[in-house]
């Protein structure tokens, strides 16, 4: 099968089996080595799980990249609480579309580390929290799950160990903030998705204020993997403080955009030219949004240099977030690109705090208005004194991830914006 | 409290010490620095979204939301440092990028947190120069009227009916800018016995009051402390007056009364006072015949008629609406004149109101302010529960009738008919009163000072307010001349001597003095128990 675009460059470990649809079987799961690392977890037990996680580097693949061995490990032991593991998969990141592969394609490897990681931490319970627009997916994932609970996988007494683990699928309602993890829990118990305060931590107060963790899908398919091989298997991949494959989403103006496994640390430029056939009609490269919409823009000079691991972004002037590789050529209007992106941000925002709530809806008309020829250069000034006072004064990350891109653009596009409006020039316009 | 319970910090270069949990917010206030801030609120969650109180802890870091960032060991924190200063400019810019900007109509001008601290710390101009997001008005139900386009999302008023009243009649719809504080479907706030608070925890003029809509602007209202006179919980409230008459009932703040909030029954039940229809001038009945007269003139007829008709029995009734001075006065004077036993009749309704979310703190039965009063004073209810009856005896004694207070509107052209001498003291006239052969005008309580006993013995002060009507004074003062014009011992001269003789006279008051009361008041050394509560 060739999934919608393959390359002999990725090195299939989560995505082996994206294109066909035997593989959503429990039998063909189990037939192909499926759930073996869950009676191996079961065996050496819930330190041991967190021992080899976290050896192997594995990174939270949601945008943080936050340990995700180091992170179990906050749970509290013998709490005498009820913990919860939650998978987030309500992936609404503009540019990114890996979780909902994984889903569909795979959802016995998603279950399978979701009843690992909840063995872990000693949850009994885990919610997968689905975006609502996932229909298909959701379906899918629902299936899978009935099967599971018939071949003893799930539920009470798993695998003949004695350990209880349910999994219940939850739907959203389709809001991008419920991705953020509190925004998450919130959603999850039945209220306005909103982002809480932290401290507490969700490891301390967490969804119906208990222990709990919240890990992405990528996140949790990797782990059987890294359970049943061990941590140097998984190491053989990626660096020293990025180990492992990590699934690029690729669109834009690329020949073959798609999913793409690969090892990280893997060069950009070689991902565009080789992996993905090249910019599309040939057309030069103007810009990249490495790591889906919340992250800064790389100019074509910074993508030369830029290798895909998370040490490897922050270098080149952005961040891996969730890898989501958005690339623009030379016909991009980058103006028009970036009022796009912030006002998704001014519309998914949950209106708490301030500066977003505010921020992001005056950064969309001040951006409306100069792709409409009538801004002046004082407005960049403006744009640029708002980002500084949307970063890190909210409670979450939206307000800062719709400054990213202003900034960022304004800093390598100004020409751009001055073009525009000194003289009424844009980018692409026929 | 345990040493280790006490970590030190340093704020803006002051080093302060507090308890373990005590927010950055708190500890600034330690030292009396106030950090600008909407969405905290002392009496209910901190959720830390309007981000005006940012603060800069060294080795943070990004700035740290102060009201609900607790205090550690030696942190040093910035609330006026630049970065500071710099990020208060940018939200109060973001305030303004939507907000109407119509002070000059909006009720809450002059006591307005916008307005203030925009005032104190904000830009100079604006920048934006974008069309503003209008949202228009909403009537909420009940007392409050919604103006959308000038809130700022605090949420004070859905935290106040989810947390405080716990009937939630509030929400926030829809999200980013667009969202709104919403009723649900077509219920407002009617039912709700509360609900005038959220006006006054609104720090803008989002919420305002109907009853007080472009009444009087604030910087015109003189402010009074007192306490609330419509039942027996006392709430710690101040009068908003503006030409001689109460325009509004705002709670003041007594953490061991009434927190930060009164009922709306109290709220609203103010008109009485501002009422026209007042006694001024003292009236004396006298062969058919009822003349005006000056006090002087009035009191000597009175002191030579009262004692030949108290030989024939003295009968007497006061209000629990009196204040503690001038109920004892009263009874003083009763007892000297050869009377005991002091009636008084007593408002009682069926249901309380408690408000869920604060201790002990409820809309009580009682609807007086000063039962306990009478009852520590060891006077007697009589009547019903709607405050009538009662009075049969009294009404037809032949002797010396005594009524301070109590309007007797139950009471028919009969009352006090067969009396040799009746007097009445009281602000408005009435049906009973005019048989009255001395009808005394004396002042409201929003026209003196004095003391309530509450419910739970807490004696506390309130102030006059407004100017008397006409020729009224004071019961106390009345009554306190009258017997020292029969025993010759000094008259009280203030209401702080008149409680100087109330705290000598009846134990339950010894030890209280008037000053030691303070704002707040204090608990008396006795407890009654009154006909209603729970």
């Amino acid at each position: 099968m060739a999934y919608p675009y393959v390359s002999d460059q990725e090195v299939r470990v989560l995505s082996t089996h994206f294109g066909d649809p035997s593989h959503r079987r429990v039998d063909t799961y189990v037939e192909r080595g499926g759930y073996e690392a869950l009676k191996k977890a079961l065996e050496v037990g819930p330190q041991g799980v967190i021992d080899v996680v976290k050896d192997s580097g594995l990174r939270g693949r949601g945008g943080a990249g936050f340990p995700a061995g180091v992170k179990w490990s906050f749970m509290p032991k013998d709490s005498g609480k009820p913990h919860y593991l939650l998978c987030n998969a309500d992936e609404s990141e503009p540019g990114t579309f890996k979780d909902r592969e994984l889903l569909r394609w795979d959802p016995h490897q998603l279950l399978e580390g979701c009843l690992i990681a909840a063995y872990a931490i000693g949850a009994e319970q885990v919610y997968i929290y689905c975006r609502g627009e996932f229909f298909e997916t959701t379906q899918i994932l629902a299936k899978a799950l009935e099967d599971a609970y018939e071949k003893g996988y799930v539920g009470e007494d798993v695998m003949g160990s004695g350990s209880t683990i349910h999994v219940t699928v939850h739907v959203g309602a389709g809001a991008y903030i419920c991705g953020e993890e509190t925004g998450l829990m919130n959603s999850l118990e039945g209220k306005r998705g909103q982002p809480r305060v932290k401290p507490p931590f969700p490891a301390a107060v967490g969804a119906f204020g208990m222990p709990s963790t919240v890990n992405n899908v990528e996140t949790l398919s990797a782990v059987p993997h890294i359970v049943k091989n061990g941590a140097d298997w998984y190491r053989q991949w990626g660096t020293e403080k990025s180990p492992g494959t990590k699934l690029f989403c690729v669109s834009g103006h690329v020949e073959r955009p798609g999913n793409y496994e690969l090892p990280l640390g893997f060069p950009l430029m070689k991902l565009i030219e080789e992996v993905c056939g090249g910019m599309k009609d040939g057309r030069a490269l103007k810009s990249v949004i490495p790591g889906g919409s919340s992250v800064p823009l790389l100019n074509a000079e910074e993508c030369a240099a830029c290798n895909l691991d998370y040490e490897g972004v922050q270098e080149a002037g952005s961040m891996l977030g969730c890898a989501s590789v958005i690339v623009m050529d030379e016909t991009t209007d980058i103006v028009k690109q970036v009022r796009r992106m912030v006002s998704f941000y001014a519309h998914e925002s949950c209106g708490q705090c301030t500066p977003c709530r505010e921020g992001t809806a005056w950064m969309t008309k001040i951006l409306q208005r100069i792709e409409d020829g009538r801004g002046t250069e004082e407005d960049l000034d403006t744009l640029l004194s708002m980002s500084r006072q949307m970063t890190g004064t909210t409670i979450c990350v939206l307000s800062d991830s719709a400054a990213a891109p202003v900034v960022s653009s304004i800093e390598k596009f100004r020409d751009e914006y001055l073009a525009l409006i000194r003289r009424g020039e844009r980018v692409g316009a026929a | 409290m345990a040493e280790s319970n006490e970590i030190t910090l340093t704020i803006d270069g002051h080093e302060v010490s507090v308890r373990k949990g005590t927010t950055l917010l708190q500890a600034a206030q330690e030292i009396g620095t106030s950090v600008p801030h909407y969405c905290y609120h002392p009496g209910m969650s901190s959720p830390a979204m309007c981000r005006l109180c940012l603060v800069e802890v060294e080795g943070a870091p990004k700035p740290m939301p102060s009201c609900v960032t607790q205090a550690q060991d030696g942190q040093v924190v910035h609330t006026e440092s630049e970065l500071a200063l710099d990020m208060r400019r940018g939200v109060l810019e973001f305030y303004l990028v939507n907000h109407p900007l119509d002070c000059p109509i909006c009720d809450q001008s002059g006591e307005c947190k916008l307005q203030d601290y925009v005032h104190e710390e904000g830009r100079e101009h604006g920048r934006s120069r974008e069309p503003k997001r209008v949202f228009g008005r909403d009537d909420f139900g009940g007392d409050v009227l919604f103006y959308g386009d000038r809130c700022v999302m605090c949420t004070r008023c859905v935290r106040f009916m989810n947390e405080v009243e716990q009937d939630s009649r509030l929400t926030v719809v829809e999200r980013g800018n667009r969202s709104i504080i919403d009723t649900f479907f077509e219920e407002g706030l009617e039912g709700t016995y509360w609900h005038g608070n959220i006006v006054d925890i609104c720090p803008v003029g989002a919420l305002v009051s109907k009853d007080f809509l472009h009444k009087a602007r604030a910087w015109d209202l003189d402010h009074t402390d007192s306490v609330c006179p419509s039942c027996s919980q006392g709430c710690n409230v101040s009068l908003h007056t503006r030409d001689n008459l109460v325009q509004r009932i705002k709670p003041r703040e007594n953490l061991a009364v009434n927190g930060w909030w009164m009922c709306d029954y109290g709220r609203m039940n103010y008109e009485w006072i501002n009422a026209g229809h007042r006694l001024e001038a003292p009236l004396v009945r006298a062969d058919g015949d009822t003349r005006a007269m000056g006090w002087k003139e009035a009191l000597k007829a009175l002191l030579e008629r009262a004692p030949t008709a108290a030989a024939h029995g003295v009968k007497a009734v006061a209000s629990p609406h009196a204040s503690n001075e001038d109920l004892a006065a009263f009874q003083a004077l009763v007892r000297d004149l050869g009377g005991e036993d002091v009636l008084y009749r007593l408002r009682v309704v069926e249901n309380e109101r408690p408000l869920k979310g604060f201790p002990n703190l409820a809309r009580r039965r009682e609807l007086a302010p000063n039962a306990d009063g009478a009852e520590l004073l060891g006077m007697t209810r009589v009547g019903d529960d709607d405050a009538s009856g009662g009075l049969d005896e009294v009404a037809d004694h032949d002797g010396l009738i005594l009524v301070l207070g109590d309007d007797l509107d139950d009471q028919g052209e009969e009352f006090g008919r067969n009396a040799a001498c009746y007097i009445h003291l009281g602000a408005h006239g009435g049906t009973a009163p005019a048989n009255a052969h001395f009808l005394l005008p004396v002042t409201t309580f929003a026209e003196q000072e004095g003391t309530f006993t509450n419910r739970d013995g807490r004696v506390q002060r309130f102030w006059p307010s407004m100017e008397t009507a006409g020729a009224a004074r004071p019961p106390w003062f009345v009554l306190g001349v009258l017997l020292a014009e029969r025993t010759g011992a000094p008259a009280a001269r203030s209401a702080a001597e008149s409680f100087a003789q109330l705290s000598s006279r009846v134990d339950a008051f010894a030890g209280l003095t008037y000053e030691g009361l303070g704002a707040r008041g204090a608990v008396v050394n006795e407890t009654v128990s009154l006909t209603g509560g729970s």
